[in-house]
């Protein structure tokens, strides 16, 4: 299943495109990380499409995807719900993305067409930086500041990257998946 | 002499900005949020807004425990509409899955949450009024919040954090004397909305405070990602329930107030209105929702108490209890057998069995064991979607990655008023200090989902 969407972004951008899919009716493109300020110029400038609202700037670390610990000591017998396959929707999901640990992930969508488009980056950990949206949308200011407080993802061209949700003198980026839920960092009283 | 003295007087005098520190505990701030103003007299120069006071890893948590752990957690990032919230993540999952609810399951879903929605707006601008001066609006508004919850209480069980969606369904069905009381509590209600219309809309001390302050322009609401009652009323029509419609919101009849200018005065008009049409949406369906199963009568359909129907099921006594209802204390009413076919999905992998199951033969007890069990539980297949939903404030969305396994392996928030808030000093750049309050109070903060 290919979409206008979909289609446009890849006619456009040959070389930029990696990868696409509609899972679930989600349209997502997966592109490389050199293009997203001209990927995501095209989306809001070009009449048919028009996303002007940046919904979402989140990111995902997939260094333990598939990797969960198993539960106490009786192997886990749990049923998925159903199978992939059995659900209706042609398009099947590609999966995380290989041997990179992060992707950033855009939410747009477009007021006059009511379309939706997500755009994935998968980000190199040693090299965690992306071009910075704030230039087209005021909204990606605080959305990137945040990815870069809770991953460490950096965006160059950002007027003001510093912690938003954390404090400044916390260590580390929380939603790391090798930071340990139950570790605290208090600024005041005993260390655990 | 004394002229030429006034006369140089402006050149000598030394023109200072006044660094302002407002929050993170202030009485006019509903939340902890910090402001640092730089004043130029009375008028705001530049405002720094410091924002994760309330920070809860509400993103770490949800990795760690199972799908139906996360909803406890999504009623605390609104307290005040925690049935949105509920909704909004179900939907998520359920999308992953692949699976939709019966219809009477989604009335119920919409009831309940245009209801908080309402409950929502009053406390916003019954807040607003009364920071500005206006006490007794906020306490009408409060009694008519009351009335909505108590409408909640009857069919969740409790008030804020109610935690009454399921993934795959809802906890129980709406009780039999619900409409009938969701009636009387509307007519309270629409009483209490047009005592405070008549109070404010005209009050001369309130539209000033409000009318020409905090205007954002269509532009730079959209630049900004601001959704909800704060973009509508800058003109601009997107509603989620009516752009990209979920569950049954296409099925009902309702309007889309829009504003003109996006001031604060429009923003209340917005929601003064909104809360109109929700109260039209609930009363539409209502009377479109479909009728549930048959309720099985506790005289005639046998009725054994649970914990006795778990002994005699301990014994082997089968007999006795198969086909009988089993009589649960009030938290788990509406949520028997008889109902469970029109509040959830008919999909044993993924919704409790009801407790006569449960307690009555082994299929159920493997079920809800399957279900509960650590390691085991609701396993959606690999995969990423994002679910939008309307939420009191604009646009709620979920965004779920799953690696097949019992727990999420991402949950994101999209909280509708952290764009609203990063707008937040380009709104009070220029204004007067006093404006603050009344820009503040229509943005209508909410830290549990802003910090989350």
């Amino acid at each position: 299943m290919t979409s206008v969407l979909i289609e446009s972004v890849t006619d456009r951008f040959p070389d930029a495109v990696s990868a696409s899919h509609a899972y679930r009716g989600d349209q997502t493109v997966v592109v490389r990380p050199e293009f997203l300020l001209e990927i995501a110029r095209f989306l809001k400038e070009d009449p048919a499409l028009q996303m002007n609202l940046l919904v979402d700037v989140t990111a995902v670390d997939y260094s333990a995807f598939g990797k969960g610990p198993a539960p106490a000591f009786f192997a886990s017998s749990g049923v998925a719900v159903k199978p992939s396959s059995q659900i209706q929707d042609e398009d099947p999901w590609p999966g995380p993305p290989e041997k990179i640990r992060f992707t950033v992930v855009y939410h747009f969508y477009s007021i006059q067409h009511k379309h939706r488009l997500r755009l994935v980056i998968p980000v190199e950990e040693t090299e965690a930086a992306l071009d910075s949206l704030t230039t087209l949308w005021a909204a990606a200011d605080w959305l990137e500041r945040e990815v870069w407080d809770m991953y460490g993802i950096r965006f160059n061209g950002h007027p003001n990257l510093k912690r938003i949700l954390m404090y400044e003198e916390f260590e580390g980026y929380p939603l790391r998946k090798d930071y340990p839920v139950n570790k605290r960092q208090p600024l005041i009283g005993p260390v655990n | 002499m004394e002229t030429e003295q006034t006369a140089e007087k402006p050149a000598e005098l030394e023109i200072r900005e006044m660094m302002l520190n407002i929050g993170p505990a202030h009485p006019a701030m509903h939340g902890i949020i910090r402001l640092v103003v730089n004043l130029d007299g009375e008028q705001i120069h530049d405002a720094d807004v410091e924002i994760g006071f309330l920070h809860r890893g509400f993103e770490k948590m949800a990795e760690e425990v199972d799908y139906n752990g996360i909803i406890p957690y999504t009623d605390r990032l609104n307290y005040v509409s925690p049935l949105i919230n509920n909704m909004g993540y179900c939907m998520a999952v359920e999308k992953l899955l692949g699976i939709s609810v019966p219809q009477r399951c989604h009335y119920i879903r919409v009831i309940l949450s245009e209801i908080s929605r309402i409950g929502d707006h009053l406390t916003c601008v019954g807040a607003t009024a009364m920071e500005l001066g206006a006490f007794s609006v906020f306490l009408y508004m409060i009694k008519a919040r009351e009335f909505l919850w108590e409408l909640v209480e009857m069919v969740t069980g409790a008030r804020m954090t109610v935690s009454f969606c399921r993934v795959g369904g809802v906890k129980a069905d709406l009780p039999e004397a619900f409409p009938g009381d969701c009636a009387e509590a509307f007519k309270e209600v629409r009483k209490v909305i047009a005592e405070s219309d008549g109070l404010l809309t005209r009050n001369r001390i309130f539209v000033d405070r409000m009318d020409g302050t905090g205007i954002i322009s269509a532009e730079d609401a959209i630049s900004y990602g601001i959704t909800g009652p704060f973009l509508r009323s800058t003109g601009v029509e997107y509603d989620v329930r009516k752009d990209c419609p979920y569950s049954v919101y296409d099925q009902l009849p309702f309007d889309v107030p829009v504003g003109t200018r996006g001031d604060n005065m429009d923003r209340y008009l917005v929601r003064m209105e909104e809360m109109e049409q929700s109260m039209l949406i609930v009363e539409a369906a209502l009377r479109d929702i479909p009728p549930g199963e048959v309720l099985a009568n506790p005289e005639t359909g046998r009725p054994i108490p649970a914990a006795q129907m778990v002994d005699l099921a301990k014994m082997g006594e089968i007999e006795p209890i198969s086909g009988g209802c089993a009589v649960v204390g009030p938290t788990l009413e509406g949520s028997g057998r008889a109902q469970r076919s029109s509040i959830a999905v008919d999909e044993k992998r993924v919704f409790l069995p009801p407790k006569e199951d449960a307690y009555g033969n082994i299929e159920g007890l493997m079920q809800q064991f399957k279900l509960v069990m650590l390691g085991h539980g609701l396993r959606p297949p690999e995969g990423e979607v994002y679910f939008p939903v309307e939420g009191a404030n604009g646009e709620l969305g979920y965004y779920v990655v799953s690696d097949g396994a019992s727990s999420a392996y991402r949950v994101r928030v999209r909280p509708p008023c952290f764009a609203i808030m990063s707008a937040l000093s380009m709104l009070l750049e220029g204004e007067m200090l006093a404006d603050i309050v009344p820009t503040f109070g229509s943005v209508n903060m909410i830290g549990g989902e802003l910090d989350r």
